[in-house]
């Protein structure tokens, strides 16, 4: 990849006059030595593994594993359908989506990890419901998938995606930074406008602790993914207003991974602080020790 | 740079909940099935950390049970995988046990078929990336991103010579070595990560070199 950084991407996309989408599509072929068409293929593909998800999500409403968790995303989708949303039916359909495809994860259904299946929501729940409501292609929504992709890269060479490394700015935060900086893009955004959406995102999740009950991947993770995806139409709407992070996103990634390196043990994915070590969480786990393997 | 490229962000495409409890547990699994190399009569596995407190939640014993039958992270019948394997008669049976000093996601996966016995133990270290630890008593050090081979045999001089001089002469470059031996002229293994699949002619003429007992070949796994 010839960018390490959001400031040298926007630099390569102005330079060049492409899109982060088209920009990071010929740099992974370069860097693979695959054909366009395969690389391309292949995040359709995971495209077409995200949209079966939201589906199977709201259709299905399946339970997780643990029996901890499922059904909320039908819930807030006939709820968004019902047209009284205070968020307005739109964002509310997007956290539905983004609630569908976290279920999906928890009951052992298939996703793509973005970037991680602790995070796989976000992006699913901001692309789909975009794509239903300004009529986009398939294609189209691909090219976001690439930029998305960048904005992640980025982030995780110079700060980190997963919990276990940051706490949960790394993975539901970074997974909010790619959304909205994507769909910024898919809007019709600059690659610079994208760019501030992802500082403006990450932001506002910085310091936010991986904590999750009894070590799974559901409480609190599956509504985070929700909120998230909301969050990400949020920070998009600012950039495409045009309001800029006035700490460069390059700066804000550097305070993730400060932050993250700064947080304790305990809420970075080791289920020993937080939501985790309440009184509940504790009864979640012991409950489930008691019940052993099989 | 950590991360290379696009598809180590957007990606794998995987069945959750968990990239180290679940994709990564595949991936254990088949890779010790690999190592075996046929079916076993009879599986266990010992979950230790994290796999052992949290991994019924995760389905890690599904997921290590779905490894051995030679499905991939991404593959739905995963949730099944337990009652595939009864249909199969693979007779499975899984423990949790405590031991100091170990990664946080370990498992021992014990494989036997009439007199045949392996041990694997290896773990899952992120984003469904896994090291093998330790086959039977050796000590061993590989990850399975890569076609690797693994040749039982005694310790004499000149075997590693041997074994590298029909690589070579194949055209296979070899990424990783590292050998580990019970005691002086005793039982040691050879682990070897390839740059090149290896063929079966290569791993027949491996396989009949004077003190070479067994060789296993690995195919390299998909990134999980």
């Amino acid at each position: 990849m010839r960018f390490k950084t959001l400031n040298e991407l926007v630099g390569l996309c102005a330079r060049e006059s492409v899109t982060i989408g088209r920009l990071m599509l010929a740099e992974q072929v370069r860097e693979s030595g695959e054909t366009e068409a395969r690389v391309f293929g292949r995040m359709s593909e995971y495209y077409r593994v995200m949209k079966e998800a939201v589906r199977k999500g709201i259709e299905e409403a399946p339970r997780s594993r643990s029996g901890l968790t499922g059904g909320d995303a039908r819930r807030v989708y006939e709820y968004a359908l019902g047209g009284s949303a205070s968020l307005g039916s739109e964002a509310c359909t997007a956290m539905a989506c983004a609630l569908s495809v976290s279920e999906v994860n928890a009951s052992m259904g298939r996703i793509v990890a973005t970037p991680t299946a602790g995070s796989c929501g976000v992006i699913p729940g901001v692309f789909i419901s975009s794509q239903q409501r300004f009529g986009w292609t398939d294609e189209h929504m691909v090219y976001g998938l690439f930029c998305a992709g960048a904005i992640g890269y980025v982030i995780a060479n110079n700060s980190f995606i997963s919990g276990a490394e940051g706490g949960c700015q790394a993975e539901i935060g970074s997974a909010i930074a790619m959304a909205a900086g994507a769909l910024t893009e898919l809007r019709g955004g600059t690659a610079e406008q994208a760019v501030h959406a992802v500082g403006l995102a990450l932001k506002n999740s910085l310091g936010l602790i991986c904590d999750p009950v009894a070590g799974l991947v559901e409480i609190p993770c599956i509504v985070r993914n929700g909120f998230g995806a909301v969050t990400a139409l949020a920070a998009a709407d600012m950039a495409l207003a045009g309001v800029r992070s006035v700490i460069p996103s390059d700066e804000v990634i550097g305070v993730m991974l400060e932050v993250g390196s700064l947080m304790p043990e305990s809420y970075r994915e080791t289920a020993k602080g937080g939501l985790a070590r309440t009184p509940t969480g504790r009864k979640i786990l012991d409950d489930m020790r008691l019940e052993g393997m099989k | 740079m950590r991360f290379k490229d696009v598809f180590s962000i957007i990606g794998p495409c995987m069945v959750g909940p968990s990239s180290s409890h679940t994709a990564g547990a595949v991936r254990l699994g088949q890779t010790a099935g690999a190592i075996f190399g046929e079916w076993p009569e009879q599986a266990t596995i010992v979950l230790y950390g994290s796999f052992a407190d949290t991994g019924r939640g995760h389905g890690t014993d599904l997921a290590m049970v779905a490894g051995l039958m030679g499905f991939n992270p991404d593959d739905d019948r995963i949730r099944e995988a337990l009652a595939l394997a009864e249909e199969a008669g693979v007779r499975v049976r899984f423990r949790t046990a405590r031991r100091a000093g170990l990664h946080p996601n370990t498992a021992t996966i014990i494989l036997k078929r009439g007199e045949r016995e392996d041990h694997i133990t290896g773990c899952s270290v992120g984003g469904g990336n896994i090291e093998i630890t330790s086959v039977n008593r050796f000590e061993v050090k590989f990850t399975a991103n890569y076609p690797t081979l693994l040749i039982f045999h005694d310790d004499r001089p000149s075997m590693i010579a041997e074994i590298t001089d029909i690589l070579g002469k194949a055209g296979i470059n070899i990424g990783y070595m590292e050998v580990d031996r019970m005691s002086r002229n005793g039982d040691a293994l050879t682990v070897l990560e390839l740059d090149q699949a290896v063929g079966k002619d290569e791993i027949g003429r491996i396989a009949k070199l004077p003190n070479v007992r067994r060789v296993c070949a690995i195919p390299p796994f998909g990134k999980a």
